[in-house]
């Protein structure tokens, strides 16, 4: 590890100019926050966290319609852990449970579908939220349910891809970025080749990263490397579990259940193209066509900033709210809420109190 | 967002555990120092009263069940504050339509546990209640102990060094696997054990003991942020010291927790003297509980209030206090 | 955004696999990937297993990963 390092600080020296990096993956910053890397890195390296965490960058008209649903009798909404705290308008999945509302959480969308067979007189909704790691999962028991004919389960959608999310960033004039750290996960599935666009397009290079602490580091020495010798290109640090064309199953799979379509990210605004909605061929699995829900208007809390940190515009804290009124116990947005956003990152682990 | 219904989150030991008795009991009974037994004088001795309810689900789970938990509970509690425990109160709570074998099983595991302590259970209450108000049963035991020496949260200095017994994470982890819904299977068991004869070992070799806390629920995490808070000094631990076995990394790695906020009820986190870590760790390992007995980190001026982790890398940062509840999670 | 972890195959039965990590055992699914065989080491996403991994890439995160352990 410590030869890591001294490289790091070496080629940081090569650099010498200040560089930015972007941790696209929300689960990234945890690593990066959980292993207190921040203070081993050289100083004119940066590393700021990015929109690559689903349940940050999922609107409140979404919680708001998953509650809507939680509320009517004879539903169960199914969701992963992490939607539970998210605040919506005015409530959320946890409050709503204490309320008496039917919440359950489930570690896979398989055991949501279970939960419909067991269940047979209610109708089970499960959260789809989640990037691409996670969306094949997802069609895979939505195409399940159509094959065994459950008619009792749904999938509220509200997935999200990363590559049109990358190059909206990279469009932005306020976003300095000097090199992606790019997500380990999403690229098992997609493969490599989908951020090809970022050093063709903008001559940024781009590193695919694991999640030890040690591949965090790798990425980094490999980005500076790229930058110290004026290369801009699309490399793997995290080759034990990624290549360049990714899980084509998996791939094929998607295509046959969802298609392209624009989405919300809180805080950010409208990306086209950007997100996944379930197929008409599918339609009596989408929970927005079989039980009508109906988004509402999405509704920011005024003072909020997680869209400037999800840009990377803003630290958690240049938030006046961060850690006044915007804590871990009571979070104002997603970006403190989220397991790994990066508010709640930088809470958990990094404040430094006046000591 | 006010809370205005209490969340499963309010009972898991963290900062809504926290932030419940500070707002709302403390000020209404003119509670102070909360530490694991209240320590009151009497008749010119000095007595720690605890009491505990147990609520665990399944009710018998790897390691133990739910009886052997209701002694060792407030035992260990006693235990903390430097006292011998002396007598136990055993209040139940039943649901209609609980087997009585099963119930006949756990009042053998009480008596069991009991006896092995060498603490008596002198009084106790029985309560049924309807079929679905409760889950097989609920038991609450209250207990009181003779303190033998002055043990206290607020006593901790920097330069003590922070010593564990063994491993940590086995109970929370054995009945994690059990519980309907997570559906995962391990051979970790239950730690479940009175500590009273280990801590009694240390407190008798003449190691100069400042404070014992119980990592129950809320974990580690919840012990050394308390400690640090209440001393007013940092607590730094060492990353690459924490006990922590294959089989409980790999569930929680499995799950998405963190071994430092899962639960234990057969391990204490000792303080002492620095000079006196030798002394303490030749006692306990001289103890079937204390086997595994390391420093896992040191006390210091600073961060006031404020417990860090000193990563296996050479980074570092906050052990927070958790908010209440594990969820199983896909970031 | 994606918690994923490495585990063995002890099990397998059609499209469903009992997975170990270090000793802890969870069903998972293995619809995802190409032949999947007893003692193959996978990556586990939200119990669906995403991808495959040599022997000789799990030891190498096994290393990396317990460098927080003595």
């Amino acid at each position: 590890m410590n030869e890591v390092i001294a490289r790091i600080q070496n080629v940081a020296k090569r650099v010498k100019r200040n560089v930015t990096f972007m941790e696209v993956c929300g689960t990234h910053t945890m690593a990066v926050s959980r292993s207190g890397l921040r203070d081993l890195f050289p100083a004119n390296v940066r590393l700021i966290s990015g929109p690559g965490c689903p349940v940050c960058v999922t609107d409140t008209n979404y919680i708001d319609a998953a509650i809507e649903l939680a509320r009517r009798p004879g539903v169960i909404v199914a969701t992963f852990g992490d939607l539970v705290r998210v605040p919506g308008s005015d409530s959320s999945l946890e409050r709503e449970r204490a309320a008496g509302a039917q919440v359950r959480v489930v570690y896979s969308p398989a055991d949501a579908l279970a939960l419909a067979r067991e269940n047979p007189d209610k109708q089970v909704v499960f959260l789809g939220v989640g990037f691409e790691t996670t969306v094949p999962t997802v069609a895979w028991t939505i195409k399940k349910a159509a094959q065994d004919g459950v008619m009792n389960f749904s999938v509220l959608c509200a997935h999200k891809t990363m590559p049109f999310a990358m190059d909206a960033l990279l469009k932005d004039q306020e976003v300095k970025i000097d090199g992606f750290i790019c997500p380990g996960h999403v690229s098992v599935i997609t493969g490599a080749q989908i951020y090809r666009f970022v050093p063709e397009r903008y001559g940024i290079p781009c590193v695919v990263c694991g999640f030890e602490a040690w591949d965090v580091m790798k990425c980094v020495e490999m980005l500076l490397t790229q930058i110290a010798e004026n290369r801009a290109t699309v490399e793997i640090q995290y080759s034990r579990s990624v290549d360049e064309r990714g899980n084509l199953t998996a791939q094929q799979l998607i295509a046959e259940v969802f298609e392209e379509s624009d989405a919300g990210w809180r805080g950010i605004g409208v990306i086209p193209r950007s997100g996944l909605s379930i197929r008409s061929e599918f339609a009596r699995w989408d929970a927005t066509k079989s039980l009508g829900v109906k988004f509402g208007n999405a509704k920011p809390h005024s003072g909020c900033h997680c869209g400037d940190v999800l840009r990377g515009v803003m630290t958690p804290s240049e938030c006046g709210l961060f850690g006044k009124v915007c804590t871990p116990t009571n979070p104002i947005g997603p970006c403190m809420v989220s397991s790994e956003g990066a508010c709640a990152a930088f809470y958990k682990y990094e404040r430094k109190a006046a000591a | 967002m006010k809370q205005d219904r209490i969340l499963l989150a309010h009972g898991g030991g963290g900062s809504l555990t926290h932030e419940l008795i500070e707002r709302l009991f403390a000020p209404a009974f003119g509670m102070k120092e909360l530490e694991d037994s209240a320590v009151v004088e009497f008749a010119g001795q000095r007595l720690a009263f605890t009491t505990d309810s147990y609520v665990v689900k399944p009710y018998f789970f790897p390691g133990g069940d739910i009886g052997k938990l209701a002694v060792c509970g407030t035992v260990n509690d006693l235990a903390m504050q430097g006292a011998q425990p002396l007598w136990l109160s055993l209040g139940m709570i039943l649901e209609e339509g609980l087997p009585i074998a099963d119930l006949e099983r756990i009042v053998a595991s009480i008596k069991a546990a009991a006896a092995d302590v060498g603490v008596k259970i002198v009084t106790g209450d029985t309560k049924v209640v309807e079929r679905g108000k409760c889950e097989g049963l609920y038991i609450n035991t209250a207990g009181i102990g003779r303190v033998i020496a002055d043990v206290s949260s607020t006593r901790v200095r920097p330069g003590d060094a922070v010593i564990v017994n063994g491993n940590l994470g086995e109970h929370g982890v054995a009945v994690l696997s059990r519980r309907e819904g997570i559906a995962f299977q391990t051979s970790v068991i239950s730690d479940c054990a009175p500590l009273w004869s280990l801590v009694q070992s240390a407190l008798i070799s003449g190691a100069e003991i400042h404070a014992m806390r119980d990592p129950t629920r809320g974990g580690l995490a919840v012990t050394v942020c308390d400690i640090a808070a209440a001393s007013g000094v940092g607590i730094r631990l060492q990353e690459s010291a924490l006990p922590i076995g294959a089989e409980v990394r790999g569930a929680c790695d499995l799950l998405g927790l963190d071994p430092l906020t899962i639960a234990n009820e057969g391990k204490v986190v000792m303080v002492c003297r620095g000079a006196d870590a030798g002394r303490v760790l030749d006692a306990m390992r001289g103890h079937p509980l204390g086997r595994d007995a390391r420093v896992i980190g040191e006390v210091t001026e600073k961060p006031k209030g404020m417990a860090m982790l000193r990563t296996a890398i050479g980074g570092e940062r906050i052990i927070d206090v958790p908010t209440g509840e594990d969820l199983p999670r896909i970031c | 955004m994606c918690l994923a972890v490495p585990a063995k195959i002890v099990e397998l039965n059609g499209t469903t696999a009992t997975i170990s990590v270090e000793g802890a055992l969870r069903e998972v699914d293995v619809s995802l990937i190409e032949e999947p065989r007893l003692g193959d080491y996978v990556l586990v996403h939200a119990g669906f297993a995403i991808t495959k991994w040599e022997e000789s890439e799990y030891q190498e995160w096994k290393e990396i990963h317990e460098a927080v352990t003595q």
